[in-house]
């Protein structure tokens, strides 16, 4: 049986260092390879490295970055942040990565994620869309949550699976950093009018939030951050308590 | 001795598996020039990709009737597994012939809750006498894939995804497993050693 995925998600500045960490214990916590390979070892079934200050001067050390996960980890990756063109992906996949996400530019210019699948495979391209909840619809926003637009979490979601994104990683703004869980109901509708894969992120506060967003919000693998970072919740006792909770887990 | 060669080709991800290769201590040559393919004492045939293309550029560089004519052991990976079968439904494709299987389309008609593509981990089941070590059978292992080899009298495991189908094949001096032993954690390490020991 297909397991559920567990994914930590790094946010990387400069190439250098992650973001939000506070491991008590881990002298390299802020090193991003360090990391991803200790999450790795402790049972992760991928991992999303995020460049949160994508600017022209960073990429390179990005890249260099991803081409040492690439060396220093066995579970597959995702790369995001500020890619634009089939160009940026080329060199990310080239350096090792397994798949990119592509966000703010994929709403501006949607024909990029046709291209994308033309040119490296459905598979490779993940779209994020991060969505709010606003005067009765989810909403979905640019630049991190800053910036509205007039598309719509579904419709958004179905064009981008139309153009042949591999999976959907939606993100509720409403429920992200409040550790008051995912947002179920929006996910679990994605689900059922989706054909490709979805996967939470926003609201983990608890491992019963996990098995949550599995049961109830019906995704294909949940994303976590500080609550991994600040070793609020470790990957084997939640996959242990997952299982205990009846979800197919990789253990 | 010769050495450990990862054919280059358009599809896809060779420096993950030459990476993976690295982690468990071997240096591979990662080329496209058909001597040194000749010479390999194993040869790796991965692959993340679309079968009718890959098999195009195969064909134009004369890669084709090489890997088909080698004596070495020889793995292929995902879609490399898939272009050393007979055809592929992908592109309508006509591909190595090693295994004489079709490779199809998975259908979800029956279960619309399995997504495809399968993507992530699975368990795999190993038979006795498979080239696959027992210690892998019941362990999770990483797919990304939209088509499989059915079940055929070359099966070397299996995986069950809504039917069950070739999580790797075997014939001869030809080794191939649908998932990706160089993104399946330690597991995939056991593989690839197993492997380099043939």
């Amino acid at each position: 049986m297909l397991a559920k995925r567990i994914i930590p998600c790094l946010d990387v500045a400069d190439g250098m260092t992650v973001k939000g960490v506070n491991f008590l214990n881990l002298r390299s916590a802020g090193d991003p390879v360090e990391l991803g390979k200790r999450y790795s070892e402790e049972g992760a079934d991928e991992l999303v490295y995020l460049d949160i200050n994508a600017s022209y001067e960073h990429r390179t050390t990005f890249v260099e970055l991803v081409r040492r996960v690439a060396q220093s980890v066995s579970i597959p990756f995702t790369v995001g942040g500020g890619i634009g063109s089939v160009a940026d992906v080329d060199r990310l996949l080239n350096n090792g990565a397994d798949k990119v996400s592509v966000n703010s530019a994929a709403i501006n210019r949607p024909q990029l994620i046709d291209d994308l699948a033309k040119h490296f495979g459905s598979q490779v391209c993940v779209v994020a869309i991060d969505a709010r909840f606003t005067g009765g619809e989810w909403v979905c926003y640019l630049k991190g949550g800053r910036v509205a637009t007039d598309r719509k979490l579904q419709e958004w979601a179905h064009e981008a699976q139309e153009r042949g994104a591999g999976e959907i990683l939606f993100t509720s703004m409403d429920h992200d950093g409040t550790k008051n869980g995912y947002a179920c109901d929006a996910l679990a509708s994605l689900h059922d009018s989706l054909q490709i894969p979805v996967i939470a992120s926003g609201g983990c506060g608890s491992a019963a939030h996990v098995a949550q967003v599995f049961a109830q919000g019906k995704a294909d693998a949940a994303i976590a951050a500080s609550v991994f970072h600040f070793g609020e919740i470790t990957i084997p006792a939640l996959k242990q308590y997952l299982k205990s909770q009846g979800v197919a887990v990789r253990l | 001795m010769g050495s450990t060669v990862i054919i280059k080709y358009n599809a896809g991800n060779v420096f993950s598996v030459e990476c993976a290769l690295r982690r468990v201590g071997v240096e591979a040559v990662v080329t496209d020039d058909v001597e040194r393919i000749c010479r390999a004492r194993r040869v790796i045939f991965p692959g993340v990709g679309e079968a009718s293309s890959a098999m195009a550029y195969l064909r134009e560089h004369e890669l084709d009737s090489v890997i088909t004519s080698l004596r070495c052991p020889v793995l292929g990976i995902c879609i490399g597994m898939q272009l050393l079968c007979r055809h592929s439904q992908e592109g309508d494709t006509d591909c190595l012939g090693i295994f004489d299987v079709p490779v199809k389309r998975f259908d979800n008609t029956a279960a619309p809750s399995l997504k495809i593509p399968q993507m992530g981990w699975n368990t795999v089941s190993i038979p006795d006498g498979s080239f696959l070590p027992r210690e892998c059978d019941g362990r999770y292992v990483y797919y990304v894939h939209s088509y499989y080899a059915p079940i055929c009298a070359d099966t070397a495991a299996v995986t069950d995804y809504i039917q069950p189908y070739s999580a790797a094949l075997h014939k001869d001096n030809f080794y191939a497993t649908q998932f990706h032993p160089e993104k399946s954690g330690s597991v995939g390490e056991i593989v690839l050693k197993k492997f380099l020991e043939l």
